[in-house]
């Protein structure tokens, strides 16, 4: 049952999964996929483990999940699109997360999301060409203590002055 | 693991927590020559700390205190949240109590030689009142912690979440070995009762009634649900909770299965919460190792087991049927109630909704039992809640206090005043389902049906301070814009409703609202609360109509004099250029994405010319010699 630490490391080391074999990739959903009994009831959890071994719901993990459990794809995407967590595009090398929650609202998150899409001539969503950024909002990562708060791959920034963002983003390369 | 056992554990596993506990109630005997000689520095990891570097103060401290020899008198502790999150890192030094804050890295050798080695205390490492710029040595004299009142995270901060034997050396699985061994599943469902506990999830709708419903639903399989899908933005007690003391829920968890007949349990956390997944999951393994879920718990007939669900980013997945949905897998869409989850809810069978931080209340109240629960807080609401404040306040962080405290006493006693010489100018409560308190009303007490009488709620507990920077109908409009995206879409009156009234608060902030659009306003926001179906439409125009109420002179600005009184709303401004102090430097007129900043032909400063501008703010935002005014 160490399933959920298993989960989190993974997301850190995506970069290194990449490289490995498709077919262990597909070895590793399985476990998963056994591990809650081929069960429908589970298919967010399966959805979950999915995306973080692939970086993002691709169709034919989709249809592999669809047909495993038993689910029509319809069914599946409806659920994959109603979720936010959820992505069925590629993300980029790092993704830079700005909280848009109250705190950081009344902090000038918005100017610092400006800011940013300005620095990488992206909007909230996209991807930059070259595939390094990322750019999405979370609604709140709770950490309004500190607000206005950027979250890059897994670490949380607090306090982030508007100023200060070129360079942060610069340490993610 | 029988009677027997778990009270030698807890003996021992109380022995090893002496130092910390020292000078509280209940404390375990301790040697005067230990207190002298032995430290235990406490360093938090909360989600704040974490991000200002906690994890790696915390391997200096280990690597610090091995290195100057001190490993055999002094340990490093990894705790959950403390609480002034706006101080981080927090390091605490027991048993002298003393409180270190934003600790860097190059503090660390210092703490190291002058507190733990000679027995100082690093002076300029405390903590400073900001008036007056008096430093607090210990936790307990600071403002932000004098006032509180700890049932709730009693622990949180003080013990290692990761590690069962100091959640039982703090009295934890106490109050489930005293139900299981000494009281009938009603005996327990009367102490819930009795102790006025309501849910802290929003409607604060009695958590006794609620087991009581569940308890007597026929059946033998039933659910105790565990809501940790904290979505409210601006609010994160539950996470601290998880995070900080997650034995807590579990065994208060256990209780509700014992009260009710349930005998498994499900927890729903949010997926931005991978540390609280994490620390839950490994609670969980521990409990199970211990006996303390599973089968035949206390060598009783009772069983009980957890498991978590990870949800994926949808408010909606608070409300109780949605929420259902999402455990089995399906997309979160809100159905009619009744049937109530406690007829049908998980599995179609009979289950019961519990928050976080109601989950975390029970344990003491079992424990210590009612009455004492009842000697916190008011007559109608019981016990103590916990608020996150955060926004423009110079003390963030969480608080617990009891029930009744005014808002005055926390935004001004505990959570320092506004900073930066702005004035108080609304409090913020229940997100996007509640409303704005403004100054006017700094004296009510905070508690479940005054805050509804003001049009606001008290919801989870997010508390936010909002400065007369603020704009109230931008803050509307931001709230209105979050209930739009969250809208789950099954129902009109809040798929259709939300978006038309974010489009006419967005005319009005543009400045092009019609005379009679606050009533307007008012009309559709009755159809969205009264024909909705689930709580987030029902609740969706509160933030309007509470901004509306108490605000009403700014939203009239708005639309009668086109001005935004807060100089917020970029549509409303106008820009112009303070020529002393404009040094020609061009920057303002490279950024105008419109071209219609010049240069004045005859000298170096520059103009704006309002008529084509589009009140984009660029300027204002790049200049760098504050030579942009807007008004």
């Amino acid at each position: 049952m160490k399933k959920y630490q298993q989960m989190i490391e993974s997301v850190s080391r995506s970069g290194a999964t990449a490289a490995a074999s498709e077919h262990s990739i597909f070895e590793e959903l399985n476990v998963t996929i056994d591990h809650f009994d081929r069960s429908p009831l589970a298919l967010i959890q399966i959805l979950h483990r999915a995306q973080e071994l692939f970086g993002y719901l691709r169709d034919d993990v989709v249809q592999y999940i669809s047909r495993e459990l038993r689910i029509p794809v319809s069914k599946v995407h409806g659920v994959i699109g109603f979720y936010g967590f959820f992505s069925r595009i590629p993300r980029g090398k790092h993704t830079i997360t700005v909280c848009t929650g109250t705190a950081c609202y009344v902090r000038g998150a918005v100017r610092l999301l400006r800011g940013i899409e300005k620095q990488l001539e992206i909007e909230s969503g996209d991807t930059t060409t070259d595939g390094r950024y990322s750019l999405r909002c979370a609604r709140c990562v709770g950490a309004c203590g500190i607000a206005p708060v950027l979250v890059i791959d897994d670490d949380v920034h607090g306090d982030v002055a508007s100023k200060r963002v070129k360079n942060l983003i610069r340490q993610y390369k | 693991m029988n009677a027997q056992e778990f009270q030698t554990w807890r003996t021992e596993a109380a022995q090893k927590l002496a130092l910390r506990l020292a000078g509280r109630e209940q404390a375990p005997l301790i040697d005067a020559d230990v207190i002298q000689h032995t430290r235990e520095v406490l360093v938090c990891l909360g989600g704040s700390c974490i991000s200002c570097g906690g994890a790696h103060i915390a391997d200096c401290f280990r690597d610090r205190i091995s290195a100057h020899g001190l490993h055999a008198n002094v340990r490093m502790v990894q705790v959950g949240c403390i609480g002034c999150c706006d101080l981080g890192v927090v390091v605490q030094i027991m048993p002298d109590e003393v409180l270190y804050r934003r600790v860097t890295e190059a503090d660390v050798d210092r703490i190291v030689t002058t507190h733990l080695q000679d027995g100082d205390i690093v002076e300029d490492l405390l903590h400073q009142s900001e008036v007056g710029g008096h430093r607090y040595q210990r936790a307990a004299d600071m403002p932000f912690f004098k006032h509180q009142v700890k049932i709730v995270l009693e622990n949180s901060g003080i013990i290692d979440p990761e590690n069962i034997d100091e959640y039982v050396a703090r009295q934890g699985y106490d109050a489930l070995a005293t139900a299981l061994l000494t009281k009938s599943p009603n005996d327990v469902l009367a102490d819930i009762k009795a102790s006025g506990l309501r849910g802290r999830g929003g409607g604060g709708f009695p958590a006794g009634l609620k087991w009581a419903m569940l308890a007597d639903a026929p059946g033998n399989s039933k659910h105790v649900i565990c809501n940790a899908d904290e979505g409210d933005p601006g609010a994160f007690m539950d996470r601290a909770v998880l995070e900080g003391d997650p034995h807590r829920v579990l065994e208060g968890m256990m209780l509700a299965g014992y009260a009710t007949g349930a005998a498994h349990g499900v927890i729903y956390v949010r997926a931005e919460y991978p540390l609280a997944i994490q620390r839950l999951q490994l609670a969980i393994d521990q409990a199970h190792a211990r006996g303390l879920l599973g089968d035949q718990i206390f060598a009783t007939e009772f069983c009980f087991d957890i498991e978590i669900r990870v949800g994926a980013g949808a408010f909606v997945c608070g409300e109780e049927t949605a929420l259902i949905a999402s455990i089995e897998g399906k997309r979160g869409h809100p159905v009619p109630r009744p049937p109530y989850p406690t007829q049908s809810g998980l599995y179609r069978e009979p289950s019961m909704i519990n928050n976080v931080e109601t989950f975390a209340n029970v344990p003491p109240i079992v424990r210590n039992g009612s009455d004492w629960y009842r000697q916190y807080g008011t007559e109608k609401s019981p016990g103590t809640k916990v608020f996150a404040l955060a926004g423009a306040i110079n003390n963030s962080g969480l608080v617990e206090l009891p029930m009744g405290t005014t808002l005055r006493q926390v935004v001004f006693d505990i959570g320092g005043g506004v900073p930066n010489g702005h004035a108080f100018k609304a409090a913020q409560t229940g997100g996007p389902s509640g409303g704005c308190i403004p100054a006017a009303h700094l004296d009510v007490p905070l508690e479940f049906d005054t805050l509804q009488e003001l049009g606001s709620i008290m919801g989870s507990g997010g508390l936010i301070v909002l400065d007369d920077s603020s704009c109230m109908v931008d803050v509307a409009r931001f709230f209105m814009e979050f209930c739009v995206e969250e809208s789950c879409g099954k129902c009109p009156p809040c798929r259709v409703g939300t978006v038309q009234m974010l489009h006419m608060l967005k005319k009005i902030c543009d400045g092009e609202a019609a005379p009679d659009q606050m009533e307007r306003l008012e009309g559709l926001a009755d159809v969205v609360s009264s024909a909705s179906l689930c709580g987030l439409g029902i609740t969706a125009p509160n933030p309007v109509l509470s901004t509306m109420r108490h605000f009403r002179e700014e939203y009239l600005a708005h639309i009668r004099d086109h001005r935004c009184p807060a100089g917020v709303c970029p549509k409303l401004l106008t820009f112009t250029i303070l020529e002393d102090r404009c040094t020609g430097c061009s920057l303002c007129a490279r950024n105008c994405p419109v071209e219609v900043i010049h240069k004045f032909d005859d000298r170096k400063q520059y103009w704006i010319d309002t008529e084509p501008c589009i009140h984009c703010g660029n300027c204002f935002e790049v200049c760098r010699f504050e030579a942009v005014h807007k008004e």
